[in-house]
């Protein structure tokens, strides 16, 4: 065994890159249960390519041949329903694991210097997780795949100019038919995939570039002993690799569960209307997109003609208040740009421009995260009040947005989106202000 | 070796470097130009094929059996159709609610000229409403709330229409959008003509002109 690794370690750095990312990658001691959720997020990517390897000898890519071969698989492919029902709720899954990824790092500060490329790398992933899943949900063929296809795909129209042009180049076809089907299923099982791979891969070499940050917020490479290994790390193999074992059971124990208990997840996990094949004359009585896109949803449904009126109101008010804010004259010659754009859009495009430049923004905005934040500390722990009933209101105006982009609109629900909409961009818009605000308590010297 | 002595020796000169700089600024434009050409088939082999572009063809509906107050769907280019013979009171109905609608006149609307019109149709017939039920907003087909009264989506003195399941979208039932709602165009009136009394053909108004 020792001439071998010799005899490779002279032709290929195995023995090197194993102690720089395992053995000798120094973590802090004392990560806690939110950072389970990006080992989870790498074993949901492997079962979900894995599973999808299985699924793609038994399906057809052909509107008159899909929505029967995906039953093909579900009762006469051996073991085929549960390659399907992994992948399909491993979708699910991936989501459920991504979100409480992304909000680790918003209350640990994790996007924050140096760490800032590792959360933009991370927030393509999550855009490309999207697509991902958006394009795979196309591929059974379903009533609500081909509706939210529909939807979705129109969203483009919007764009001045090219945006009709760009859905039908998108679809192949004027309407969503087999030209979009046969094309998801090739973004869906190659290219989607392959970037995610590699999206991943950069993820982690930046986060080992300058290491992982840990729930107190501090770095760890602060304090070293004579060795040059600092004081609060823990080599990640084998400390975490076992650790994270256990994080891995728990997780399989609770997703088998539902895999083989509770597949539907009562409607929100497979929908119902999925269960009967497209048909282009009849839209579902209500149609509703997976769960984990419910929240943009609503962002979408939320912008009426009245809504707008609001939005022009409040884009008064904070030009208004820009001339007393206290920060660099480039500054606020920059927001009264940005005013001045929203006023004219406000003129030119209609609600239906807006709720498509809304969606877009939320899912935008989430980049700007390590320079919209302020605080002179990083994590929650040591933050003054005001962040943490920011955060409050984040989530649970994240969550009432998911809820109602799962039920038909009202008159109330319209309001009720509407108003956590304004929360969800207040929450990013207000950053600069309320992380300073109030009393951080002293950051500790050593992990604690 | 020594002719790599050499040029290791021009290149310390000032004009050899903006020389390089200039070949090299040169190639890579070069190759960004080939890369862009590359693309061109790639890009377009995903717009319509010539087979999706044929398939438009005009779809022919009799509608004899069609009693007032009923309604089919149709499908014409992949779209559904909506082919409604309305009733005396649904045709009332339709100057009733122009207040409330975002575009009553059809202005800012797709439609042939003959349905420029309150009723939107064929002043001929003009009960026979020929639309596509494709919601402008996000192309959702709208459901037909066709009962005049109380209606949990359509409101308490609902006239009748069409709500888009999607978003919320609210139509009379002249496909005409309600004000106040995401979507902001009345629905499209596909051009169409009658063959006979009884038949319809939805996607070719050529006998129009003739």
């Amino acid at each position: 065994m020792g001439n071998f690794m010799e005899w490779l370690d002279r032709r290929f750095p195995a023995t090197q890159v194993w102690n720089d990312h395992m053995a000798k990658y120094w973590t802090p001691k004392n990560f806690n249960f939110w950072y389970y959720f990006g080992v989870l997020s790498i074993v949901i990517l492997v079962l979900q390519i894995v599973t999808g390897i299985f699924l793609t000898m038994h399906y057809k890519p052909d509107v008159t041949l899909a929505f029967a071969s995906v039953e093909y698989i579900m009762r006469d492919v051996p073991w085929g329903w549960l390659i399907r029902y992994l992948h399909a709720i491993g979708a699910s899954a991936f989501f459920v694991v991504i979100y409480l990824h992304m909000f680790r790092g918003l209350i640990y500060g994790s996007s924050r210097e140096p760490r800032e490329l590792v959360w933009l790398i991370g927030c393509v992933i999550y855009v490309a997780l999207m697509a991902e899943s958006f394009m795979g949900y196309l591929l059974p063929w379903g009533n609500m795949s081909y509706w939210g296809a529909q939807v979705i795909i129109s969203l483009f129209d919007v764009i001045p100019y090219v945006g009709p042009a760009l859905s039908e180049w998108i679809r192949g076809d004027f309407v969503v038919s087999d030209a979009t089907l046969n094309r998801f299923f090739a973004f869906h099982v190659i290219a989607v995939p392959l970037i995610l791979c590699v999206l991943v891969f950069l993820h982690i070499v930046a986060l080992h570039k300058v290491g992982s940050l840990n729930p107190d917020g501090i770095e760890i490479k602060e304090n070293k002993d004579k060795g040059g290994i600092p004081l609060d790390g823990i080599a990640f193999h084998p400390y975490y690799t076992v650790k994270d074992t256990v994080g891995v059971v728990v997780f399989f124990i609770i997703y088998l569960g539902v895999v083989f208990y509770w597949p539907e997840g009562g409607g929100v996990l497979l929908e119902k209307d999925n269960f009967t094949p497209a048909n282009s004359l009849q839209t579902p009585p209500d149609i509703v997109p997976l769960w984990y896109f419910t929240p943009f949803y609503s962002i979408l449904r939320a912008s009426t003609a009245d809504f707008l009126v609001v939005l022009g109101s409040l884009t008064a008010i904070a030009a208004i208040a820009t001339p007393f804010i206290k920060t660099k004259r480039s500054n606020k010659i920059a927001a009264f740009v940005g005013y001045g754009v929203i006023a004219i859009c406000l003129f030119i495009f209609d609600a239906k421009w807006w709720g498509v430049v809304m969606m877009a923004m939320a899912i935008v905005v989430m980049f700007l995260l390590p320079w919209l934040d302020k605080s002179p500390v990083k994590s929650i722990r040591y933050r003054s009040l005001p962040f943490k009933i920011a955060v409050t209101i984040f989530v649970l105006a994240f969550i009432s947005l998911g809820y109602l982009g799962m039920h038909p609109v009202s008159a109330l629900s319209t309001i009720q989106a509407q108003t956590c909409t304004v929360l969800y961009f207040a929450f990013f818009a207000l950053m600069p202000f309320y992380t300073t605000w109030g009393k951080t308590k002293p950051v500790p010297e050593r992990l604690t | 070796m020594s002719s790599n002595e050499e040029s290791s020796n021009g290149d310390s000169t000032n004009e050899n470097r903006s020389r390089r700089r200039f070949i090299t600024g040169l190639t890579s434009a070069a190759w960004a130009v080939s890369a862009a050409y590359a693309a061109v088939p790639l890009v377009l082999s995903m717009t319509p094929s010539a087979r999706a572009r044929n398939a438009g063809a005009p779809v022919e509906f009799d509608f004899s059996k069609l009693q007032a107050g009923q309604m089919v769907k149709v499908e014409w280019r992949g779209m559904p159709v909506v082919v409604l013979r309305r009733t005396p009171a649904m045709m009332a109905g339709l100057d009733e609610v122009t207040e409330l609608l975002a575009d009553p006149d059809s202005a800012d609307s797709v439609q042939p000229g003959y349905a420029q019109n309150p009723a939107r149709a064929d002043a001929n017939k003009n009960e026979i409403l020929v639309m596509l039920s494709v919601c402008t907003h996000l192309g959702c087909s709208p459901v037909e709330k066709l009962a005049v009264g109380p209606d949990p989506e359509m409101g308490e003195d609902s006239k009748g229409g069409f709500f888009c399941p999607c978003h919320g979208s609210k139509f009379d039932l002249a496909g005409r959008v309600y004000k106040n709602v995401p979507a902001n165009k009345n629905m499209v009136i596909p051009p169409y003509q009658y063959l006979d009394e009884n038949v319809i053909l939805i996607g070719d108004d050529e006998a129009r002109n003739a």
